[in-house]
């Protein structure tokens, strides 16, 4: 199935014109495997759910710092008062809005969520691309010294680079995007390897078609559904590791509203007015919990597929 | 070759590769940590007298903390004295690491301990279970149950856990751990409830998986099929198959429990106030106490590679198939 796509690329060429004709009728315009794997994937209930939810907090997260009434800087009432008719769900540890600084604190965890996981696994991905290539003495120095990030727990490694430097947003979301490099570089290297085995590839390379054209046309679109798998996990992790260092007081600093920190500004007032805990911490879960229900069903979807075309043949 | 020179079995060999590549990547974890919080000049200094000092204090404190010697030999003498127990005095209040830690390590390993013992006890039987009834409704429902709380942080387990049995809904249990000082926490072990809870839920969905999945490719394999049709009873197969063949997949979840539980302990501690060394850290890093993070560091971190070194040794020795290939 994907061996198809590859020869075809190859038909295309110049070189291989002689032979096309003499090739099995392919159909033009096959969707590319992503196509096909997420609509596989949104098949599921699962994916749906998981959609929808995330959609609903992206939502919720990027309108809500425009609609946040009253400002989530400014005093609405007494500390810890309870839900009202004025502020929905009560007030925080300052006797600001709890439902404005809901409103107005998430899309700083989800921005820096999604770029550490876009840098991550955008550079995991280019080192094990090239480390399946050829493995020289510098990709395997380069992998082993990767490999000692990996000896850190994500928190650790965080918080020994806080240490240093002070609670700094970018810091964070550094710490976080070096963490996922070398975990996303085995993986795609060890799928990347499966592929480099492949008939298209080995022709590729034997009519001369350059290294970068090969990895980048050949491999790297039979490998995007896997790479999407990898940043939907890291994605969730991301988000997760960014809010606990928040809650630790180390993301976003006050008097900025952020979901991670106002858990912690209210957890004294957990008995008395709840919401500046549970919604927050509900925020949270429905973000990750969303993703991880979506990159679920998009790697079930890509196991499908997979085993699909080895029965194929 | 080797093996003449050594008269040692290939598997001897990846053994004892395994463990010197161990030793170098503590080596270099040690070096990664001092290097990070050393490597700003002059900070352990200005940190001990403040911003109000003057250049001639802040030179002779550096000279007293050794902070104008060379790197290679700062770190050596942090290191022998780790080597030596000698863990250096923290910046704050100048107590030796080393008594500052004593039982917080104690309690934290309490901890890890508990949740590691309970927590693989849980993912054995809930593994199985699910891959004996896989596709029925029980098995789909657990299925939901762990990828939801994979995707949690630890923190938001521990305050969930904390709203529901201690606050908010039900006041059961103690929502915060406070030991009195002197004390281990095991003298008051309604306090250890919530904390191990949380650590057992957020580790057990990853391991329930493996376990699972690794009894199903037994289950599907064709020896068992094989003895399906020889009318082998399915208790019997589940004993004689599928446990033997699960078992190094159980040691290296255990092993890897227990090295997830070293970052995971940090969060948990914090939220239930609970004196652990993860409690520790999350201070000495807001005070920026230098020596108290880097021990503390070295220990979760240690104590990680650690116990990924027994996981992939166990992996490798206990399953058949990866130890004869090396034969």
């Amino acid at each position: 199935m994907t061996g198809t796509v590859g020869m075809r690329n190859v038909a295309d060429g110049s070189e291989a014109l002689a032979v096309a004709p003499a090739l099995p009728r392919v159909r033009r315009r096959r969707p590319p495997e992503v196509v096909v794997v997420a609509r596989r994937a949104l098949r599921l209930t699962k994916t749906k759910i998981g959609l929808g939810i995330v959609v609903f907090v992206v939502g919720f997260a990027v309108v809500g710092p425009f609609v946040a009434s009253p400002p989530p800087k400014s005093i609405a009432g007494a500390p810890f008062s309870t839900a009202s008719a004025v502020n929905w769900l009560g007030t925080d540890a300052l006797g600001r809005s709890v439902l404005s600084r809901l409103l107005a604190g998430g899309w700083v965890i989800l921005l820096c969520g999604v770029i550490a996981a876009l840098i991550g696994v955008g550079v995991g991905a280019a080192l094990g691309l090239m480390a399946s290539w050829r493995f020289g003495l510098r990709d395997e120095f380069i992998m082993r010294s990767l490999d000692v990030i990996l000896s850190f727990p994500p928190l650790i490694l965080g918080l020994l680079l806080v240490s240093v430097v002070g609670p700094k947003l970018w810091l964070i979301v550094l710490a976080v995007a070096l963490w996922h490099v070398p975990g996303t570089g085995r993986v795609v290297r060890s799928v990347a390897l499966e592929v480099r085995r492949r008939d298209f590839v080995q022709m590729a390379e034997a009519i001369g078609v350059p290294t970068w054209r090969i990895m980048g046309g050949e491999i790297l679109p039979n490998i995007t559904s896997q790479v999407l798998v990898e940043f939907g996990l890291r994605l969730t992790w991301s988000i997760g590791l960014i809010a606990s260092l928040s809650f630790l007081g180390f993301g976003r600093q006050p008097p900025a509203p952020d979901w991670g920190y106002m858990i912690y500004e209210n957890l004294v007032g957990l008995s008395v007015n709840p919401w500046g805990v549970i919604g927050p911490v509900i925020m949270i879960a429905l973000l990750t919990v969303g993703i991880n229900f979506i990159t679920d069903g998009i790697q079930r979807s890509v196991i499908g597929i997979v085993r699909e075309s080895d029965a194929a043949g | 070759m080797r093996e003449r020179w050594l008269h040692l079995s290939p598997l001897a060999w990846f053994v004892v590769r395994r463990l010197l590549l161990g030793l170098v990547t503590l080596v270099v974890v040690s070096m990664v940590i001092f290097a990070a919080t050393e490597l700003l000049p002059g900070n352990a200094a200005q940190a001990i007298l403040g911003l109000t000092t003057t250049p001639a204090r802040l030179h002779a404190m550096e000279l007293q903390l050794h902070l104008n010697q060379p790197f290679y030999t700062q770190y050596w003498d942090w290191f022998s004295g780790v080597l030596s127990g000698h863990l250096g005095h923290s910046l704050v209040d100048g107590r030796p690491v080393s008594s500052l830690l004593s039982n917080r390590i104690v309690n934290s390993l309490t901890l890890v301990v508990l949740a590691g013992a309970i927590g693989t006890a849980i993912s054995i039987f809930v593994g199985l279970y699910s891959a004996l009834h896989r596709g029925r409704w029980l098995d789909e429902v657990l299925g939901v149950v762990t990828l939801t709380l994979a995707a949690l942080p630890e923190f938001v387990i521990a305050i969930g856990l904390v709203i529901l049995f201690a606050t908010v809904v039900f006041q059961v249990l103690p929502p915060v751990s406070i030991v009195p000082p002197g004390q281990t926490a095991l003298a008051s072990p309604r306090l250890l409830i919530l904390p191990v809870v949380t650590l057992i839920l957020a580790t057990i969905p990853y391991t329930i998986r493996m376990l699972r999945a690794s009894a199903i490719e037994v289950l599907e394999s064709d020896y068992v099929a094989m003895a399906r049709l020889k009318g082998v009873s399915s208790r019997r197969i589940v004993v004689r198959h599928v446990v033997p063949n699960a078992l190094p997949s159980t040691v290296q979840v255990i092993a890897l429990v227990l090295s997830w539980l070293a970052g995971g302990v940090v969060l948990v501690e914090y939220v239930f106030n609970y004196p652990g060394i993860g409690q520790a850290f999350v201070d000495a890093v807001s005070n920026r106490d230098a020596p108290v993070v880097q021990a503390l560091a070295l220990i979760l971190a240690g104590f990680y590679v650690v116990m990924n070194l027994c996981a992939d040794l166990a992996a490798v020795l206990l399953s058949a198939r990866t130890r004869t290939s090396l034969q």
